[in-house]
């Protein structure tokens, strides 16, 4: 399972990589969110897989998956989630403002910065 | 923490009070609350005499970083306290004219007196520390308030042309000169001025002793303006005239001259100390001097004659260091150079000083410096004209002033280098008579320049913007003093000569057991520095008088000095150069940085595993698959993977959606319900907010063409390797034990829950959520900002 989980966290990050370096900030955004869900995926993974019950205690079991991953997944979510919304927010004004939301016409030029 | 240290760091702290005063007390000028303490440290320096006077000093430690062995020693012997006469009396002086030279209701005297209070103390620390790091701060503390002092009228190009002009080649003298202290603290492993000289034998063998020597030098060149370095200070001279008298060409561009007369005991030893020193001091004396002559205006003649003087203070330096090299110091037959650098050092900064003010005077009452348009003020200002003839007899070196003794002994001193055998002084030596002869006779020739272009000759009132009239007595009281200077040491040289420089030269060239003892003679009998005087005078009238008969001569180089121009163009190439340079990887194309980030990512991380050999795949401790696992997989798989070439945007937030549920799903198989929850819920809201985003935006007019870049391909594929290698390794190598049992056993002891991951979200780990709270509430209030609030221009955008 955690080889072919390698496999699909290595298509999130490359799909990631490949809209985050397009010049449409929409695409930029899209990619944002796949890499968070690809580096979620990798810390689940490097915890190891199914190596026990859900880490409540209330299930009694003889052993529970990592905690820990989990907890920081919890916390990286809650994050990339208010990323994404400030990106987003971001994009919206800059293309009512700017009237584009490609990246190149957005720069900055010389004395306009 | 001593009362010397106090007096030291006292206009430092009188400088923060400054703006108060300033602010409080308008109607009075800023400079009558900044008087007092020059004039205090005066008297308070001037208590020391009686300690150096017997060649003794001085000196009071106070512990800084006693860990790098940086101690704030300061010292008082002859050559420092002179120094620190200098500064203070001459800082006096130049305060009380400020005052009436700077209009108070015109120009912002806080900051004039800030910059100069925090050079007075800069100065201070430089010539009264003992240590080289504490020496090396205040040096470039000179630097700094110099900068700001030029730069006092920003508002004009010159001003911050001249600033930065100066500025840059200060302080990379400063920098090599710190060079040097470092290399001589490789070589003694102490930064103390004292116990490096008296270690200085040792090191003189020492391969680190010439690079420790040229990088001293460097930075004594650059302070005290020595040709090729000197083209800074001509620009320097935009600053108000009070800063010219008493920073470029009373004390600080002296900082080299201390510096030199500082370090001799240290280096004068060897040959190219003196060769150098005298070298550099002779020919900028030369050039310094010839230059001033083609000068029209007064503050232009006045700042190349320093810089000429300059020269001639540190030739005759290099000169007295050849002494240490004869036995026979005794009778001082060769120290009479260090004798006449010292008393020339003095004389220079009380005739200098009071024709820099005279120079302010005329400009302040007629509103122009150029002597083409000036002449004739003689009726106007007498007193001005009375004070301008004394400082450039003194200059030119006519009796009975004190410039007249000084620049005989100048003489003796570069007619007895023909004496000297050594260093093969005897086949070049007779150019430093030769030249200093030749400078002499064009210090003549502009001192005369300088006062009878002046103030006689044609009164051109059409060409002034003011009707000339005598300076109010404020304004003449410094110059009437440094004048009476002038006239009472040409008359009494021997008030200074015991008290003043003898224990200066005892600093410069410590011998053990000897106590120096100067005299200074009007009369000398018919010497050949008496005919070279008479020569200097005779021929010095002659070139005056048919002086427009030589102009071509004077006018032979191009008047913007090939040096100036290499500076210039150094400095527009070296700008445009790192302009290009940065523009080269900074082109503002976000992709570009995106493309650097990435590379850098593959590269480190791919080196990382090859290097570590870190790279492992070991399939024995997997876990089991289920088909609807590869199911799922090949959904997230297909779902990211189409995103990529879907051309709407609509289609592309829902592949995102589907990717984000499947996530959730993946939670779900993988024992993580909180997470299953939580991604659920943020999946949900951050779909609706994209759909939201995109139902306002006004539909674009053609869906951007997506064309297919091969290097964002490679670099992408590439960024997905590295993670899926990295994500095996980590399967494979597992180095630690986990510490997922820890949390196991005390979740419920510890915190009372069973939830583990909850409890270590708001219990062990607490913190952790109290600031990722803190994040989200920052970037909801940058959506609020974003969306609520509108600048100026984006309403203007809005209402067209």
């Amino acid at each position: 399972m955690e080889i072919l989980m390698a496999f699909v966290i290595g298509i999130l990050f490359m799909s990631a990589t490949y809209l985050m370096l397009s010049k449409s900030l929409l695409r930029i955004i899209v990619g944002t969110g796949l890499l968070s869900h690809g580096a979620h995926m990798l810390i689940l993974t490097m915890g190891g897989l199914k190596k026990g019950a859900a880490p409540l205690l209330g299930e009694n079991a003889p052993s529970y998956t990592d905690p820990i991953p989990q907890a920081l997944i919890l916390t990286a979510i809650v994050i990339s989630f208010g990323v994404t919304a400030f990106f987003l927010v971001l994009a919206y004004r800059a293309y009512q403002e700017l009237g584009t939301d490609n990246m190149d016409r957005m720069r900055g030029t010389e004395g306009n910065d | 923490m001593s009362l010397l240290h106090l007096a030291i760091i006292s206009p430092f702290l009188l400088a923060i009070l400054v703006p108060i005063a300033y602010k409080l007390f308008r109607q009075i000028h800023t400079g009558w609350f900044v008087l007092p303490l020059p004039i205090l440290l005066f008297s308070y320096f001037i208590s020391y005499l009686s300690i150096t006077s017997n060649q003794q000093s001085v000196t009071k430690s106070f512990s800084w970083i006693p860990a790098l062995g940086i101690d704030f020693t300061a010292k008082v012997d002859g050559l420092g306290l002179l120094f620190a006469l200098l500064i203070t009396g001459i800082g006096s002086l130049v305060v009380l004219y400020s005052i009436y030279y700077l209009d108070k209701n015109k120009e912002k005297l806080n900051t004039f007196y800030v910059y100069l209070l925090l050079f007075m103390g800069a100065m201070l620390g430089v010539v009264l520390s003992d240590n080289l790091i504490v020496l090396y701060t205040f040096w470039e503390f000179t630097s700094f308030s110099s900068f700001l002092l030029i730069g006092y009228w920003y508002h004009r190009e010159k001003s911050r042309y001249g600033a930065q002009k100066s500025m840059i080649i200060t302080v990379f003298g400063g920098l090599s000169m710190l060079g040097g202290i470092i290399l001589l603290y490789l070589m003694t492993g102490t930064f103390s001025i004292s116990e490096i000289i008296a270690g200085s034998d040792e090191i003189f063998s020492h391969s680190l002793f010439v690079p420790a020597l040229l990088c001293f030098l460097l930075g004594a060149f650059t302070k005290s303006a020595q040709f090729p370095f000197h083209i800074w200070l001509p620009d320097a001279m935009e600053a108000p005239t009070p800063v010219s008298a008493y920073l470029h060409s009373a004390t600080m561009v002296k900082a080299g001259i201390y510096l030199v007369a500082r370090m001799s005991p240290v280096f004068a030893e060897h040959p190219l100390w003196l060769w150098l020193i005298a070298g550099f001091g002779i020919t900028t004396l030369f050039w310094g001097s010839f230059s001033a002559v083609k000068q029209t205006d007064l503050k232009a003649i006045l700042t190349f004659s320093t810089v000429s003087q300059l020269g001639m203070i540190m030739s005759l330096l290099g000169i007295g260091a050849a002494a240490l090299h004869f036995e026979t110091v005794d009778d001082s037959y060769f120290t009479v150079a260090t004798t006449a650098a010292v008393f020339h050092l003095i004389n220079h900064a009380t005739f200098k000083g009071s024709l820099f003010m005279v120079a302010g005077i005329v400009d302040h009452e007629t509103g122009t410096r150029d002597i083409r348009k000036l002449g004739g003020l003689m009726n106007f200002m007498p007193i001005t004209f009375t004070l301008a003839i004394i400082g450039t007899f003194s200059m030119a070196g006519l009796p009975p002033f004190n410039g007249f003794l000084s620049k005989e002994m100048f003489f003796t001193g570069m007619v007895r280098v023909l004496e000297m055998d050594i260093f093969n002084l005897d086949t070049w030596g007779f150019l430093f008579p030769v030249l200093a002869w030749v400078a002499s006779v064009f210090t003549f020739i502009y001192s005369m320049i300088l006062v009878f272009k002046t103030f006689t000759g044609k009164f051109q009132p059409e060409q002034l913007e003011k009707k000339p009239h005598e300076a109010p007595i404020g304004m003449l009281i410094s110059p009437i003093i440094l004048a009476s200077l002038v006239i009472i040491i040409g008359f009494f040289p021997n008030i200074i000569s015991n008290t003043l420089i003898s224990p200066a030269q005892a600093a410069i060239m410590p011998v053990e057991g000897y106590v120096y003892d100067t005299h200074i003679y009007f009369w000398h009998g018919f010497t050949p520095e008496l005919f070279m005087t008479l020569g200097v005078i005779t021929l010095g009238i002659l070139l005056f008088v048919t002086l427009p008969k030589w102009r071509r001569v004077y006018d032979f180089f191009p008047e913007k000095l090939a040096l100036n121009r290499f500076y210039d163009s150094m400095l527009e190439v070296s700008q445009r150069a790192s302009f290009n340079l940065t523009r080269l990887y900074m082109n503002g194309f976000i992709r570009t940085y995106l493309v650097y980030i990435f590379s850098f990512f593959i590269v480190a991380l791919a080196a990382t595993l090859v290097l570590k050999d870190a790279f492992k795949f070991d399939t024995s401790d997997v876990a089991t698959i289920h088909y609807a696992e590869v199911l799922l997989a090949l959904v997230i798989a297909a779902a990211s993977i189409s995103i990529l070439f879907v051309k709407s945007r609509m289609t592309s937030i829902i592949l995102l959606g589907a990717v984000g549920y499947t996530v959730s799903l993946f939670f779900v198989i993988f024992r993580a319900p909180d997470l299953a929850l939580t991604q659920l819920v943020i999946e949900t809201i951050s779909v609706s907010l994209f759909l939201l985003a995109f139902y306002h935006l006004p539909k674009l007019r053609h869906e951007e063409r997506m064309g297919f870049k091969m290097t964002n391909a490679l670099i992408s594929v590439g960024v997905g390797a590295i993670v899926t290698m990295i994500a095996l390794s980590a399967h494979s190598n597992k180095m630690f034990p986990s510490i997922a049992q820890y949390y196991v056993e005390n979740t419920y002891k510890e915190a009372a829950g069973k939830n583990m991951v909850n409890v270590i979200l708001v219990d062990f780990r607490g913190f952790d959520t109290m600031f990722e709270i803190t994040v989200l509430g920052i970037a909801a209030l940058g959506i609020f900002a974003m969306i609520k609030l509108r600048l100026e221009g984006g309403k203007k955008n809005e209402n067209k």
